[in-house]
């Protein structure tokens, strides 16, 4: 496939960077997958190291934003989705939609 | 209200987070922890914030942190990358210079085996009855006084003084035990028959003492015709047969039954020697002696050891306040020499046995900090070697170390590179010092007489171990590594580079501190080995080759005297036979209580008393200087009365043949004197002693062996003697010379073990000078090619590179003669026959250094200046 591995959670904190659009960062990642996933523990390091995992794999750019008081002056670091990454979640929701077509009785009902 | 997160946590983010992330993963923290605040409150949002912080320091920031290819990687001390490099470098070096890595590693590993001997020694001695249960709350009670001025104290009391404790201090005592002391006793099953050591200790005992029973209860000397064997024993005795419950015998007269049995108690414990024990009331039912001092309350008979253990209220310094007049109360005469009463805990009983005259107490704690001493001073000439020699080669590593600054090592990577290396040496002597102590365990237990083992699985002595490995390394490492890490790179590498004038002044140094202390300690094994000879040469008045003795242990023995000497006579093993009642190397029994004339009535006299028979003479070969020996043809001798010439002197008597001595009352005619006899300890003078004509107190036989016969069949010729006049005991003798030997037992083992650390020492010293030599040879290779070829002769060159040597040597030998001479001084003081310290010891301790050193450096002098100058000259 040529594809680096994407991991579960690799995979919903690179929706969720798509989903913020601009305002992704450590904090408010976490904080948006808390809330969608009906306050699972999310903890920031993970987010973090997913962050930077996605990063190397070119999955998403950084860069660092302006200064704001409630950080004690610090930076953040938004990140963006890149063109690789949103073509990768393209090809493995079609995997999934396929998958998911192929199921001879789609209703576990 | 500004919340803020804790500020240690905020320090262990920067510590673990790469520090290219730190700004930014802070900041989303904090800014989590402003909204934590809001939502949950201060209190929780801070423990959110402390898990958060911890879940940070997980594999994939600190391999960031830590790895050298981060983008912003800086050069790094401890990177594992480099510590591989300081190894390799380290282990190449090793191999390069086999014989330099030879010397330190062996070097290093003979000091740390010494070093950890005498650790186990030293371990072993303080950990001496540390087995028992109740080892803080134990002790023996003693009483003390002073004699003229001289302090003395012993532990022989009074039965009745265990009722009085027992009864009005029944507050501060747990158990008082009575105990018969631990004697040779003959244990009888069956056709089995032992002598063996063993007590009668009071019922109490096997819980003051802990005993852990095999078999039986701790109940079991309740039965006053009981016995409690040790494992051992039963083992020997019974084999695989049930112990308990089987009647047995005593000394061929008290018949007992096996009510326990219980796990021998170690080696390193006062009681080592006590294989059984038999009920207190046994005893005292058996020995009419015992029972009459029982009965009539006899204060004044003071033969028993007692043992007690305090209630756990009670201290020791309190208990003996309380207690120390009762004797004075009882037996008022003693007041006049101060008699105390005292306990002696069992913390003291092995390393403070003793007390001298001023009453301060002494023992084998000495020898416990003069061991731990030289322990430290072998460890320490080990690890001079090694500094020495690591100086010595550092101009060889010179232009290493100008291209490693040249390519940017800083100093501190060059520290923890030489670090490294010295512990890499220091790992590969311990392991082979653990190698060279077990080879030599055996030997040394032999010598120390101890049972030692390595402490496999002990954590302290692997903390110990490596801490002091890591130590050695680290001492040993610290000059080379901060003096070699200071070059400056321009000098080294241009070749300008020179140590300097005094560069090897600090070598010296420690060559003169390592023949210091090998020195001394030669000097002291010499000084030891001379002092045991000088009291081995003294005249000892009796003849003791031949001469054995038979302790009288069954009430057989006593009833045959003649029919027994005519037997063993008319045997043909042996000359003559006799009885006393001590043998002849030892005289056990001292007595006051005699009169004579001109005697100054306020003297207090006290005597060595033995009883002898009319044989004895003859038995161990006295000499007479005035009268005769007993003899039976005067029917007086029955009440005669032989003196030492010492007694005579004591006693004031210008002609004392024929003179009347009275003891309690009882007289006794003087029938002769006879040579002083060494009876006691070969160190102090002969003791003032009386034998007197008593068939009836005897203890020992002795008899002298048939000279024209071999020891071996004289002895199974006594031996079927009696078999038949002593069918209840083994045949058990003691050879009198051997006995005679085992008083220099403790002298001797001190001199031999002081002269195992000095050859170790001086082997040490040597292996270091043998390095410095072969260094000294090589860097000189240059100017020794020069001279020759300008005409030096060899023995020129030889004299030139020893000098050196020597001179360090001889300034040693002048140091240590005044710390040898302080030291061995102090140490004979305590010897009233003494030998001198002569100067002429120092003198040939001085050469013989010299000689080792010589013939040390020669073999690399000599080598250095037979070679051929072309060959050095070149070179480059």
């Amino acid at each position: 496939m040529g594809r680096s591995y994407l991991g579960e959670f690799e995979e919903l904190v690179l929706l969720t960077v798509a989903v913020l659009e601009g305002t992704a960062y450590g904090v408010t990642i976490a904080a948006e997958l808390k809330q969608r996933m009906n306050n699972r523990l999310i903890s920031l390091s993970g987010v973090h190291i997913a962050l930077y995992r996605l990063e190397e794999k070119g999955f998403v750019v950084s860069e660092l934003g302006g200064a704001t008081s409630e950080r004690g002056g610090r930076r953040k670091r938004f990140f963006r989705i890149t063109a690789l990454g949103k073509r990768t979640l393209a090809e493995m929701r079609q995997v999934r939609n396929e998958l998911w077509d192929a199921i001879p009785n789609p209703s576990f009902s | 209200m500004q919340n803020k997160p804790p500020a240690w946590l905020d320090a262990l983010v920067k510590r673990f987070l790469p520090s290219e992330l730190y700004e930014e993963l802070l900041g989303d923290l904090h800014e989590q922890f402003a909204f934590q605040a809001e939502e949950h409150g201060a209190q929780k949002a801070r423990w959110i914030y402390f898990f958060e912080v911890i879940r940070f320091c997980r594999p994939y920031f600190l391999r960031r942190r830590f790895s050298a290819h981060s983008k912003y990687s800086t050069s790094y001390t401890y990177s594992p990358t480099m510590i591989r490099n300081y190894f390799k470098i380290a282990f190449r070096n090793l191999l390069k210079h086999k014989g330099y890595s030879f010397i330190n590693i062996f070097g290093l590993a003979t000091g740390m085996a010494v070093a950890m001997l005498i650790g186990l020694w030293m371990w072993d001695e303080l950990s001496y009855n540390k087995s028992f249960k109740n080892y803080d709350r134990i002790a023996q009670v003693m009483q003390n006084g002073s004699v003229n001025g001289d302090f003395f104290a012993g532990g022989h009391m009074p039965i009745p003084l265990g009722n009085e404790l027992q009864t009005m201090y029944a507050a501060d005592f747990k158990h008082v035990v009575m105990s018969s002391w631990t004697y040779e006793h003959i244990l009888a099953y069956g056709d089995k028959k032992f002598t063996k050591q063993g007590n009668y200790l009071s019922p109490n005992a096997p819980d003051m003492l802990s005993l852990n029973m095999l078999k039986g209860t701790r109940t079991g000397l309740k039965d006053p015709s009981s016995i409690l064997l040790s494992e051992s024993v039963a083992t020997a005795l019974f084999g695989e047969e049930e112990p308990v419950g089987k009647l047995m015998k005593i000394d061929n007269k008290l018949n007992v039954k096996v009510t326990g049995v219980y796990e021998d108690l170690p080696y390193n414990s006062h009681f080592k020697d006590m294989t059984f024990i038999a009920p207190w009331d046994l005893y005292v039912s058996s020995e009419a002696w015992v029972k009459r001092a029982q009965d009539n309350v006899e204060w004044n008979n003071n033969s028993w050891e007692m043992l007690v253990q305090l209630s756990p209220t009670a201290d020791f310094d309190a208990v003996t306040q309380k207690i120390k007049g009762i004797k004075i109360k009882h037996v008022p005469e003693v007041a006049s020499f101060k008699n105390e009463v005292f306990l002696h805990p069992m913390s003291k009983w092995h390393l403070y046995t003793g007390w001298d005259k001023t009453g301060k107490p002494d023992g084998r704690i000495q020898y416990v900090w003069l061991f731990g001493i030289i322990g430290v001073f072998v460890l320490l000439l080990a690890c001079i070697n090694f500094m020495n020699l690591s100086t010595a080669r550092s101009e060889k590593r010179a232009k290493e170390v100008g291209i490693r600054k040249a390519v940017g090592s800083v100093r501190s990577q060059l520290i923890s590179q030489f670090f490294s290396e010295s512990l890499l040496v220091v790992a590969c002597a311990f392991v082979v010092s653990l190698v060279l102590v077990l080879l030599l365990l055996p030997i040394f237990n032999e010598v120390a007489d101890k049972k030692l083992a390595l402490l496999w699985a002990n954590p302290i002595f692997w903390l110990l171990g490596i801490g002091f490995s890591v130590l050695t390394g680290l001492i040993a490492g610290s000059y080379p590594s901060l003096y070699l890490s200071s070059f400056q790179p321009v000098k080294v590498l241009k070749g300008t580079f020179r140590a300097g004038r005094f560069a090897s002044i600090p070598r010296k140094v420690l060559v003169v501190i390592q023949f210091t202390v090998s020195v001394t300690l030669i000097v002291g094994t010499t000084i030891v080995l001379r002092q045991i000879q000088y009291a081995k040469n003294r005249p000892i008045g009796y003849d003791r080759n031949g001469l054995i003795t038979v302790t009288m242990n069954t009430p057989e023995l006593y009833q045959n005297y003649n029919a027994l000497r005519d037997a063993l006579i008319k045997s043909g093993g042996a000359v003559e036979m006799s009885t006393s009642s001590a043998p002849a190397t030892n005289l056990n029994s001292q007595n006051g209580g005699f009169d004579w004339e001109g005697k100054d009535p306020n003297f207090k006299d006290s005597f060595g008393t033995i009883a002898v028979t009319h044989d004895f003479g003859k038995t161990i070969g006295w000499q007479f200087v005035q009268g005769r020996d007993f003899s039976r043809k005067f029917s007086t001798d029955s009440s005669g009365m032989v003196l030492n010439e010492t007694a005579v002197r004591y006693m004031g008597l210008k002609d004392p043949v024929g003179k009347i001595v009275k003891w309690n009352g009882k007289p006794f005619q003087v029938v002769g004197v006879v040579k002083d006899m060494m009876m006691g300890s070969p160190f102090e003078p002969v003791y003032q002693t009386v034998f007197m004509m008593d068939y009836g107190w005897a203890n020992v036989i002795n008899v002298k062996l048939n000279p024209a016969l071999s020891a071996g069949e004289s002895l199974k010729k006594i031996e079927t003697v009696f078999r038949k006049f002593n069918p209840g005991s083994p045949f058990d003798y003691k050879f009198s010379d051997q006995e005679y030997e085992r008083k220099f037992a403790a002298e001797t083992r001190i001199g031999q073990l002081a002269g195992i650390f000095a050859v170790l020492a001086i082997f040490i010293s040597c292996l270091g000078l043998f390095g410095l030599a072969s260094f000294v040879a090589e860097q000189r290779t240059k100017e020794i090619g020069i001279r020759k070829v300008l005409g030096a002769t060899v023995p020129n060159l030889w004299g030139l590179l020893s000098k050196d040597f020597v001179v360090l040597v001889i300034i040693s030998c002048v140091i240590s003669t005044p710390i040898a001479w302080y030291f061995l001084n102090g140490w004979l003081q305590k010897y009233t026959y003494r030998t001198d310290i002569s100067w002429w010891i120092f003198v040939v301790t001085a050469i013989l250094a010299v000689g080792i050193t010589l013939l040390t450096v020669s073999f690399q002098t000599i080598k250095a200046a037979l070679m051929n100058p072309i060959k050095s000259l070149k070179s480059e």
